[in-house]
């Protein structure tokens, strides 16, 4: 295993909601190091999708540090942000997020339009990556025109197409059949051995089981694997 | 992310919505269009009437005289003919009245005049003479005829030598003025023109409210101006306002003002289509913004910076507005052509109107664009990803 690659402490996030303050993060510190595959596991409301937008770089904190890279994230703009998200972060999302309107090819072209990669290298790379999830020769097929499994390996080529650091997925397999969910956690686990670190954020213990290394977060608090509440997740 | 790249992906998202794009445009295309017609033909009729105050020559002057205390006598006028550089002079009296003959009867309006005037005014005969000298001495009752009055009482006979029933009083015809066309809406072929002094009896007025100089050349114009304007007030001291001299170059401007004021107001008039255009771009654009919520929040997340989300959709609506200015031309242009052709109007397309109205629709794709293009780039990242 390699260095840290985020370090988070003692990360607070609260929100007002009617009067009430929630505290969606309470105290959360967790190291990843790199190379990992960490599942987050936590039933809806436990604060996970907060934790997830707040290591993907999507919002910041109220208190507490979070270094990705060694960079202070609290301490970014808006427009740093969104190039942290370009340049170290693939997004992999539940329901995929694909742009309707664009191929597939286009769609995993996206990142590096927005890293500013010169055209040629952009198709060359993107091609390069749709072949990584086996979809080499549904470059042209519009997102409507691929099955659910498909669109969601499209969607992996995204998230690999800038090569970042992290591979952050938000419930990869909620939309998928038992049988294309095994084949995307196949990918990824493949992903895994190649070198990508992984963040898999899910409710679903069977799922999260195939990580490396699994937390759990309940009430805006985070436990490593074998916590108390562990026992809690067997009846997901 | 370039330029090139943000105009390509707002292309694409403009063809990908065929239908709300053309009718998003057809705004622009009508207001670019409206408006290049109308200035068109506004400068068209503006010109044709310069041409035609040219054709009467430059070296002319006016002289108006206003109300009854200023009488421009014979004695006068001869003064006037005497001054240096004047090469002729035609004091005309104007009226209108009833002319008869049979049993055609019809309002013509009547110049009295000399013979000068013929060449002053650039007024040709087709058939028969002009007025002589000789016929204002004498008090002669005849009349030169305008190419429209012939026609009305005359047919296709030759007029010259019949006799026409002017006020009552029977006048021989000895002359047909030549076709000088409209000017003005006013025809020059409706007249009926006859020695001074017969005109001033027929109108039972001896007053002369207008006369015509015509100047030797059109480079001492000024200078006769000059001295016409002194010798009126020789004439007629403090009471300046009760005449005025003109020469054609102030009919000119005062014609060019007009025609400017009519240009500015049917521009002006089409321009409020092309905001009404420009605020259909922006109505579309915030439809277009919150339906596309979702897709702004993923390529945020992907890495979009506000500047690539507020240049995506300002450059969209500049497509819009500057692809429906073009089209707007060359509606515009082709409508004219047809306009022109089937009204038989002077239409004169300038590249000023063209391209303003071009960059003014470009102008509305910015102005309108930017408040939709500001509201998708602030959103935030996160609900725009939850968004359904």
């Amino acid at each position: 295993m390699g260095k840290p690659i985020i370090q988070i402490r003692n990360l607070m996030k609260s929100y007002k909601l009617g009067g009430e303050t929630i505290h969606a993060l309470n105290n959360v510190s967790i190291e990843i190091e790199s190379g990992d595959f960490l599942a987050i596991i936590g039933p809806s409301g436990s604060g996970k999708s907060t934790l997830m937008n707040m290591i993907g770089c999507l919002d910041r904190p109220q208190s507490g540090t979070y270094l990705l890279d060694g960079k202070d994230i609290g301490k970014m703009n808006d427009n740093q942000l969104a190039v942290i998200r370009n340049q170290k972060i693939g997004f992999i999302f539940q329901n995929f997020n694909l742009l309707t309107k664009l191929s597939a090819l286009e769609n995993v072209e996206l990142p590096l339009l927005y890293a500013g990669i010169p055209t040629k290298e952009r198709r060359e790379r993107s091609i390069e990556s749709l072949d990584k999830v086996g979809l080499k020769e549904r470059a042209r097929n519009l997102p409507t025109q691929l099955s659910g499994g498909q669109q969601q390996r499209v969607a992996i080529a995204r998230a690999l197409a800038g090569n970042p650091s992290i591979l952050l997925a938000d419930e990869p397999t909620g939309a998928l059949d038992s049988k294309t969910s095994q084949e995307i956690l196949f990918l990824m686990k493949e992903l895994n051995e190649l070198g990508h670190t992984i963040i898999l954020i899910t409710h679903d213990l069977m799922i999260a089981k195939q990580a490396n290394r699994m937390v759990s977060i309940q009430d805006g608090q985070l436990q490593e694997n074998g916590g108390e509440l562990f026992g809690n997740f067997a009846i997901y | 992310m370039g330029i090139l790249q943000s105009i390509k992906m707002a292309l694409r998202s403009i063809m990908g919505n065929k239908l709300r794009s053309a009718l998003t445009m057809l705004g622009m295309i009508i207001g670019v269009s409206s408006v290049i017609i109308l200035v068109s033909i506004a400068e068209g009729s503006a010109q044709n009437v310069t041409s035609q105050i040219n054709q009467l020559g430059t070296n002319l002057l006016t002289i108006n005289t206003f109300g009854t205390d200023v009488a421009l006598s014979d004695g006068k006028i001869d003064e006037l003919s005497k001054l240096n550089g004047v090469k002729a002079v035609a004091p005309v009296i104007q009226g209108r009245v009833n002319v008869k003959k049979d049993r055609t009867a019809s309002q013509v309006s009547l110049t009295g005049t000399n013979a000068a005037y013929s060449t002053v005014r650039d007024v040709l005969v087709s058939q028969g003479r002009f007025i002589t000298d000789l016929d204002i001495e004498y008090r002669q009752k005849i009349a030169v005829i305008g190419a429209d009055t012939a026609a009305t009482f005359f047919g296709m006979e030759n007029p010259v030598g019949q006799y026409l029933q002017i006020e009552g009083t029977s006048f021989k015809v000895v002359g047909v003025l030549a076709s000088k066309g409209s000017s003005l809406g006013q025809s020059g072929d409706n007249v009926v023109i006859v020695p001074l002094s017969t005109g001033q009896r027929l109108v039972k007025s001896t007053t002369i409210n207008q006369v015509f100089l015509q100047g030797k050349s059109e480079n001492q114009m000024d200078f006769v101006m000059n001295e016409v304007e002194i010798k009126m007030a020789s004439f007629f001291p403090s009471k300046s306002d009760s005449y005025s001299v003109m020469n054609q170059k102030d009919l000119m401007d005062t014609m060019s003002s007009v025609s400017n004021t009519m240009t500015m107001m049917l521009g002006g008039i089409a321009s409020i289509s092309l905001l009404v255009g420009g605020i259909g771009i922006m109505n579309i654009m915030l439809v277009s913004v919150s339906e596309r919520t979702k897709e702004i929040g993923i390529r945020k997340a992907i890495g979009a910076k506000r500047r690539d989300v507020l240049l995506q959709f300002l450059i969209e609506a500049v497509v819009l507005s500057g692809v429906g200015g073009i089209i707007g031309i060359l509606a515009g242009i082709g409508l004219g052509e047809i306009l022109s052709s089937l009204l038989s109007l002077t239409v004169s397309f300038t590249s000023t109107v063209i391209l303003s109205s071009f960059l003014f629709s470009l102008a509305v794709g910015v102005i309108f664009g930017v408040f939709p293009a500001n509201k998708a780039s602030k959103l935030n990242p996160i609900q725009a990803l939850r968004y359904e």
